[in-house]
């Protein structure tokens, strides 16, 4: 589930190039488990609201000029606040911490209900709002005559990045959603050169990343966010050499054809089990 | 658009006929009277013109003389401080509802990233429905639409490549297909010439003649060089200063006309076929020369700024 809401998000992080929002989002919602800690609530509760606070932050604020420097101020404005909470709590509150990390085999029954319907809320969304996605992420002039208001799209996008964040933080930590939302997703648009395989295969490297990186640490002992973000850098690495590698064959024999079409043809077969494309 | 009543006071006649002449253009789009500030300048004054179905239109300034202000006003994306824009309701074939779908339109500013997991196909098919809930499942219909639409502009040859590893040639005319595919009656371009050598220009003209000629759809393309498009311009929009004037190329473009907008007296030279829009001797102005051959199909020219 974390792997699919990853996946998804993560595509449209990448083609949008919200990369920092997304690292942003969810340590920024550190704050609010931090509250909900010192409140004494539910953690996924302060998770969401300050996550979406700041996502909504960020898309208000950046709806004139610097994104970033917005993206910024709002990311420390809430490490500060999350420090502060911690610093007021008498004792230290070690789900606090697991925030930071995850519990990626510690999550318990009656959150995964919650976990769920969330990152489901996430997928509906996003496959609702899919097209005006598209076209404001690759062409928002065009979206824009259209009737597609970049900035509603960017604030819609950012909720859901908000509470994408919200589902995954206690499960894989503020610092692995992040590279789980950027690795695959980069690595599937240089493997396919088509928008619905290049977010299914994003969605299927997350997977594998998650699970591979769970054997992997159960295997050698080391922790398990140590292998996800390698295997998501790996992936990328990987999927970088293959294009470079197939662009060098396609000007190497003139007619580029057979290799392209072949090359479709596997990813496709892979993707093909996935998602209609 | 307001019909001319039938019972005009005979005092009117003349009025009346020019009227009547200009509905028999059945204008698509008229803009009266529009102004637009922004930042404290006044970026438009009183801008009017019409374009007509099926017409070819230039609209043709320097930089800055406020061309993407005035298609940006026409999308409905600026608000105008004053005057309006009227789109004609859709006719007859409409399944759009709304002067928003009818309108194509092709920015003057884009980027695609080299990696973006988007072939030119993909584009072309985004924007049949863009604007819909939900997503789009591939359908025969879709696909052939696509089809049809990337031969249309000649695209067939790069449709299955990443849009971001096309040149900028072949960026526009994808660009144009994604825009001509949700059938509007009215094509808004901005500088699609701009950055384009000068064969890939002759080319993209000679698209958008076609198209416009074949499909009956009105063409509005701003350009800060006139030279590639006089020779299948049906009429043209000249900004300077963001004051417009409208009209045949021969009624626009001609020392008196000119010299009104620009407020200062200007020659209009011809020179083996390409027009030249000069400043008087003396003239320490920013006037923009036009250079630049297309007309003879001879040599290139490049763009050289007389003064
Ligand atoms: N958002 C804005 N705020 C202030 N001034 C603007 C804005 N957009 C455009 N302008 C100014 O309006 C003028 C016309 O701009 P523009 O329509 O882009 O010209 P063109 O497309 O003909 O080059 C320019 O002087 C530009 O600086
Ligand atoms: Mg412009």
């Amino acid at each position: 589930m974390v792997a699919l809401v990853a996946g998804v998000v993560g595509f449209f992080v990448v083609l949008r190039g919200s990369a920092f929002a997304a690292h942003a989002i969810p340590n920024g919602s550190f704050a609010g488990a931090a509250a909900a800690a010192l409140v004494g609530t539910n953690t996924l509760l302060g998770l969401g609201i300050f996550s979406l606070a700041g996502a909504l932050g960020i898309g208000w604020l950046g709806r004139r000029g610097r994104h970033d420097v917005v993206t910024a101020l709002v990311l420390v404005l809430m490490l500060g606040l999350g420090g502060l909470f911690v610093s007021l709590q008498s004792q230290y509150a070690p789900e606090t911490y697991s925030i930071l990390f995850g519990e990626i085999l510690g999550v318990s029954n009656n959150e995964l209900a919650p976990t769920a319907g969330l990152g489901l809320a996430c997928v509906v969304t996003v496959a609702v709002l899919y097209r005006r996605l598209m076209i404001s992420s690759v062409l928002a002039e065009t979206g824009a005559a259209r009737g597609v208001d970049p900035f509603r799209v960017e604030l819609c996008f950012l909720a859901v990045l908000a509470l994408a964040s919200t589902m995954t933080v206690p499960v894989v930590g503020t610092l692995l959603m992040f590279s789980l939302m950027i690795g695959p997703p980069a690595a599937a648009r240089t493997l396919s050169d088509r928008p619905g395989r290049a977010m299914a295969l994003s969605v299927a490297l997350a997977l594998v990343t998650v699970w591979g990186s769970i054997a992997a640490a159960y295997a050698t002992n080391d922790p398990v966010g140590f292998f996800v973000t390698v295997i998501g850098a790996g992936a990328y690495t990987l999927g970088r050499v293959w294009a470079t590698w197939r662009r060098g064959r396609a000007v190497g024999d003139n007619t580029g054809g057979p290799g392209r079409v072949e090359r479709d043809r596997v990813v496709g077969r892979v993707a093909e089990g996935l998602l209609p494309s | 658009m307001t019909e001319p009543s039938e019972q005009a006071k005979p005092a009117d006649a003349a009025l009346m006929a020019a009227d009547a002449a200009r509905a028999a253009e059945a204008p698509l789009l008229a803009v009266e009277g529009v102004s637009v500030r922004l930042g404290g300048r006044e970026v438009l004054h009183d801008v009017s013109f019409a374009v007509g179905a099926g017409q070819f239109t230039g609209l043709i300034g320097s930089n800055g003389a406020g061309k993407t202000t005035l298609l940006r006003v026409i999308l409905g994306l600026t608000a105008a401080d004053s005057g309006t824009v009227r789109l004609a309701a859709a006719n007859g074939a409409g399944h759009h509802t709304g002067q928003r779908a009818r309108v194509g339109y092709v920015p003057q500013k884009f980027a695609f990233d080299s990696d973006m997991p988007m072939r030119a196909r993909d584009l072309v098919a985004l924007g049949i429905d863009a604007q819909r809930l939900g997503i789009a499942l591939p359908s025969r219909r879709r696909r052939e639409r696509v089809e049809q639409m990337l031969a249309a502009v000649d695209a067939l040859a790069f449709a299955d490549t990443r849009i971001g590893s096309l040149s900028g040639g072949e960026q526009q005319r994808v660009l144009i297909a994604h825009a001509l595919i949700s059938r509007p009656q009215l094509l808004l371009l901005d500088e699609p010439l701009a950055n384009l050598d000068l064969a890939s220009a002759q080319g993209v003209v000679a698209l958008l003649a076609r198209i416009c000629a074949e499909q009956g759809i009105a063409v509005l393309i701003s350009a800060h060089e006139m030279n590639p498009l006089l020779p299948v311009l049906d009429r043209i929009v000249y900004l300077a200063h963001g004051r417009a004037a409208s009209g045949t190329t021969q009624e626009v473009v001609r020392a008196d006309v000119l010299s009104r907008l620009y407020g200062r007296h200007v020659d209009v030279l011809h020179v083996h076929g390409r027009v030249l829009v000069v400043a008087g001797a003396g003239d320490d102005s920013d006037l923009e020369g036009h250079e630049g051959g297309v007309s003879g199909g001879s040599h290139s020219g490049g763009a050289e700024v007389v003064l």
